[in-house]
């Protein structure tokens, strides 16, 4: 355009160049694909492009899918555990996980089976060997076998197990505890009280975050100015140790059912403050937005303002703070079950059943007791995982 | 200085051809900037105008190699005339090279259009602005502050040695947007960018800081490219115009021709859908529809969806070039010429 | 700033009036009331309680008045006497058992998190500025599986590892020759020895929450229009990073960092538990579990007036660090 042209245009730096032609290649394929995802991008309602993203999200689906299978086996815990988490076994304290085999000693495929066994203790060591004589009897496990009636879920009757043997010795899958109990049982049905603790609680704490921190946020004035002072008091009183006072006053005499409702109790109690928090905050700086303002000039009630267009405004952020927040309270469960001072023998939760764990020496003999914390470990992360997974499709901005 | 004049000087101070700058996203590639030429001259001031979306902000930062993330200047050249007479294309440089470096605020700045965010709210005025001399000179902090205190006395600050210890939220926008001026000039760029310099601001202050520009570019002889969607900012501050429309230029001429004698239909129907000094309003224009994606655009005129005189099966089979109506104007339309822009090895992506 | 900080601290006063009533109620929590176990333990010890002497204690212990008598009472003698009244269990002053095991929280408390930001900060920087890279990725991925690991679980399993490879067994502060002996050389290197595990546990606790927070208002303030007027300004990248976008991304951090103290607090009590430490927290737990409250509720009190001192601190970071909030 211009007469003059005084120097001759550079090349670029290497750096820069291949990262455009890197682009130009990564672009060069798979604009059919690219032009369909623009077409859904304009056309998708919110939730669907939520969806979309999430399942786009390996990871969190996949811990999605996990998840359930752990509920699953929860709600099922009756039929999935072959024994009652109650039964002992004296010839088999401390067990290991049992030894499954599948040949013969002669080498002939006979399927799954174990050898009769038992435990003593070592004189010496002062630990519970495993001793399985030379020609021990194999104990075949099978799929379904008979067992005394049972109520599945306290309403179906069915006397089958999931898997179990038909002699006397046991199969442990995941070995026993001191007083010979099968662990993997004592797991699975514990699985109730652990996974099923967050909802409750979360339920509860969800209540009570949205209600107080919509009113905060709506009515403004003083009533708002004593709930941020009551939300500020609650959480500068230390968690736990409020938690433990709290789960103190218990009294020792209450039922397990009625503890468990109590320990929920206390975890929500100081789970709320939190949301409250941010639904004010969320709650104040959309009401100052035109359609709200179009609602309320036109004198919709409150209510219905509230629940038309507010609540709709932040659904997906609530979505994302209840999976954030179950796994908080399954490890305040486990946390103060471990500690003594949450679900009681003979109820039994992931928590409890590490209390057995809290000895680094008996550990290091029976390293199997360290199961349930496995257990722990894997719903808190599936939880955590799908919870990334909803943040990143509930942000209309991210990539 | 008059338009003719500075049309005359032979050696632009920056001349920037072909320019390139794509966004890579995960539906398609945004083509911002899709092909831009301009040139400066010495201590000209141009206009680059057009409407919100056009690409004419990330032309400014494409000067500066400010773009960034998923952003990326995938063609062209910018040629710029540093301080010791030494010709440099600035898209030749890495982005986070020390030469880069030393070309952003010293040898060309940008003076941003939100004075609100553009400042940190945590810093002093004074602490960013003399952040500039920090980098690119070696004066001492006492000579700097002093330095700080002239600058933001010769933009209209009062009280220049309190405000210099301020922070940017007790300032006035007004104020604000002479701080950042003083920012951009302290180093006495060669080249400055004025993106939408006067958008935020009330418009009797707008006129104070246009003002305020036009004296500094008389005292400091640096060059301006005002980019802006506002008329009156290019009719009495610039030379020369480029129209810019779905990141193209689509005219270029003169501010006194284009306001004359607009050739491009886009051109004409803007000028229309704006007021005019002394000529009777009836009825203002608009230009019908919307300005389309640039994500993945199609290979056609940009202006082909709401332009009144459309040739089907001529202007959506290809993209017109930028051709010469006379020594003076060019324009981009298949009304004027046959001529169609040569393709590259981005056109079919 | 100094208005600022007499504001601040005019609020403080009902807030651990507010502080002192939750303890008090905690205290009242538990069915039946000290005076009960108390003479409980009596009879149960072989002596004979009458009905006047029980009248007594309780008198002595104020519990014939009302309710808001009592909690006058009982703040009163902790604010003029030092008084937090005393423990059933240790049979000691609940104030004497605090002065021995407090100062231990604290400082491990504090040297945790001083580690936390140490290490937590620069991993926080390196997510947000390498956006989705491997690091990025990665530090995400240990983050999530870092918060799902309670505290007490990773002692453990640490102790235990430790344990298994050397035989080494960390046990509370000191190994077990040099609890009573006076500070040496050799005290202090023993300490170390034993110290680095509840420091090191508590200090992931809290790595993963901060390391997430920070990259999250990083990347917010990366895409601000300020970030771009420093590079433009020729800043070079990461000294941009680091005096713009960070300065003002630490600001969630400041703010929670009174927060930081009681969760660290109680993750400590849990810990302390499995590593047997001479914290305040077994001794937190114990009372809990043998009901002993005027120690739960004075235990709660002392931590609660920390964090609300721990909460001022941070509000003063703050105003130092960002003058909108200092001059509002």
């Amino acid at each position: 355009m211009s007469d003059t042209t005084t120097s001759a245009p550079a090349p670029r730096p290497k750096k820069v160049q291949d990262r455009i032609d890197r682009l130009r290649a990564q672009y060069s394929t798979g604009g059919d694909r690219r032009r369909q995802r623009a077409e859904q991008l304009y056309s998708a309602s919110q939730w669907q492009l939520m969806r979309a993203k999430f399942g786009k999200h390996k990871l969190a689906m996949v811990s999605l899918y996990l998840l359930i299978l752990f509920y699953v086996v929860a709600i099922l815990a009756d039929f999935i555990a072959p024994y009652d988490p109650q039964e002992r076994s004296r010839q088999h304290i401390f067990a290991p996980p049992s030894a499954i085999h599948f040949f013969a000693p002669d080498g002939g495929f006979v399927g799954p089976y174990v050898f009769d066994s038992r435990t003593r203790v070592n004189p010496k060591t002062f630990k519970y060997d495993l001793i399985v004589a030379d020609n021990a009897d194999m104990n075949p496990v099978v799929l379904f076998p008979k067992t005394d009636p049972y109520l599945l879920m306290g309403v179906i009757p069915m006397s089958v197990k999931l898997f179990g043997t038909t002699s006397r010795q046991p199969v442990f899958l995941l070995g026993a505890d001191n007083l010979g109990r099968d662990l993997f049982s004592r797991i699975v049905h514990a699985s109730r009280v652990s996974l099923f603790v967050g909802f409750g609680g979360v339920l509860i704490s969800f209540v009570l975050g949205v209600a107080l921190g919509g009113i905060s946020g709506y009515v403004g004035g003083k009533v708002d100015v004593i709930i941020q002072r009551t939300i500020e008091l609650v959480m500068s009183v230390p968690q736990i140790p409020l938690w433990m006072a709290l789960a103190a006053a218990i009294p020792a005499e209450w039922t397990g059912i009625q503890t468990y409702f109590a320990i929920t109790l206390v975890l929500s109690l100081v789970g709320w403050t939190g949301l409250a928090r941010v639904v004010r905050g969320r709650i104040l700086s959309m009401r100052e937005e035109d359609y709200v303002m179009a609602a309320r000039i036109s004198s919709a009630s409150s209510w219905s303002i509230i629940t038309r267009h507010l609540i709709p405004g932040f659904t997906s952020y609530l979505i994302v703070h209840i999976t954030i927040a179950i796994p908080f309270m399954i490890l305040g469960e486990t946390t103060l079950s471990f500690l003594g001072i949450g679900i009681r023998a003979p109820d039994v939760s992931w928590g409890s059943l590490l209390q057995q764990a809290q000895d680094v020496v008996v550990l290091s003999n029976y390293v199997w007791l360290l199961w349930p914390a496995a257990f722990v470990v894997a719903a808190v992360v599936l939880f955590n995982f799908i919870g990334d997974g909803l943040r990143d499709a509930a942000d209309p901005y991210a990539k | 200085m008059t338009p003719s004049a500075s049309l005359k000087s032979t050696e632009p101070r920056l001349k920037v051809e072909g320019l390139k700058t794509y966004f890579f996203l995960d539906h398609g590639i945004l083509k911002a900037v899709d092909g831009v030429d301009f040139h400066v001259g010495e201590a000209e001031s141009v206009g680059i105008i057009g409407e919100s979306g056009c690409g004419k902000s990330i032309t400014a930062q494409s000067m500066l190699q400010l773009v960034r993330g998923r952003g990326q200047i995938v063609a062209g050249h910018a040629v710029l005339r540093r301080k010791q007479g030494e010709m440099v294309d600035i898209l030749s440089l890495d982005p986070d090279s020390a030469e880069m470096r030393s070309v952003r605020g010293d040898d060309a700045s940008i003076i941003f259009q939100e004075p609100m965010t553009s400042f940190s709210p945590v810093h002093t005025i004074g602490f960013q602005i003399g952040e500039m001399l920090r980098l690119h000179t070696k004066l001492s902090e006492a000579q700097i502050r002093e330095r700080v205190i002239a600058m933001l006395g010769r933009v209209g600050i009062s009280n220049p040695e309190v405000r210099i210890d301020e922070y940017p939220h007790q300032l006035s926008g007004g104020m604000r947007q002479r701080a950042m001026i003083a920012m951009a000039l302290i180093c006495h760029p060669q080249i400055v960018i004025a993106d939408e310099p006067t958008t935020a601001l009330d418009v009797t202050i707008q006129a104070q800081i246009l003002d305020l520009m036009r004296d500094l570019q008389d005292e400091l002889g640096m060059s301006i490219v005002y980019i802006t969607h506002n008329m009156a900012v290019v009719a009495e501050n610039v030379s020369r115009v480029y129209v810019m429309y779905l990141g193209r230029v689509v005219e270029t001429t003169t501010t006194e021709r284009l306001f004359k004698d607009p050739k491009h239909p886009y051109t004409q129907k803007l000028l229309r859908s704006i007021p005019h000094p002394g000529r009777p309003v009836e009825r203002l224009e608009v230009i019908e529809g919307s300005v389309p994606s640039a994500v993945d655009p199609p290979r056609r005129c940009g202006f082909f969806t709401r332009c009144p005189s459309a040739m089907a099966g001529v202007c959506d089979a290809a993209i017109p070039a930028l051709t010469k109506v006379d020594d003076e104007h060019w324009a981009r339309c298949f009304l004027l010429s046959d001529e169609k822009e040569a393709e590259d090895e981005w056109s079919s992506l | 700033m100094l208005q600022f900080a007499l504001r601040r601290l005019g609020i403080l006063i009902p807030f651990l009036i507010a502080i002192s009533i939750v303890s008090f109620i905690v205290i009242q929590l538990p069915p039946g009331s000290y005076v009960d176990s108390y003479v409980n333990n009596l009879r149960l010890q072989g002596n004979v309680v009458s009905a006047e002497q029980e009248g007594n204690i309780r008198a002595m212990y104020g519990l014939d008045k009302s309710m808001p008598e009592q909690y006058a009472l009982w703040m009163g003698k902790i604010v003029f006497a030092g008084d937090f009244g005393s423990s059933f269990r240790y049979n000691r002053p609940v104030a004497a058992i605090l002065m021995e095991r407090v100062p231990s929280t604290i400082i491990l408390s504090l040297t945790a998190i001083a580690f936390t930001w140490l290490l937590a900060v620069p991993l926080g920087i390196l997510s947000a500025v390498k956006q989705y890279s491997v690091w990025d990725h990665t530090l995400t991925l240990i983050g999530l599986v870092g918060l799902a690991v309670p505290g007490f679980l990773l002692a453990l399993g640490i102790m235990f590892v430790v344990y298994q490879n050397t035989g080494w067994l960390v046990n509370g502060f000191f190994s077990p020759p040099f609890r009573e002996a006076p500070w040496s050389l050799a005290k202090v290197l023993d300490l170390l020895k034993n110290v680095w595990l509840p420091i090191l546990v508590l200090t992931i606790g809290g790595m993963a929450t901060i390391t997430r927070v920070l990259r999250a208002t990083l990347l917010d303030e990366l895409n601000k229009q300020y970030v771009t007027t420093a590079r433009a300004k020729g800043v070079p990248e990461m000294t941009n990073v680091l005096r713009y976008p960070l300065r003002i991304a630490i600001n969630p951090l400041l703010s929670t960092l009174g927060w930081m103290l009681p969760a660290v607090v109680g993750g400590e009590i849990v810990v302390s538990k499995v590593l047997n430490l001479p914290t305040i927290g077994p001794v937190l737990l114990e009372a809990s579990i043998t009901q002993d409250m005027y120690l739960a509720g004075g235990i709660v009190m002392i931590l609660s007036v920390l964090t609300v001192f721990g909460t001022f601190i941070s509000d003063l970071l703050l105003a130092l660090n960002d003058p909108r909030i200092r001059m509002e």
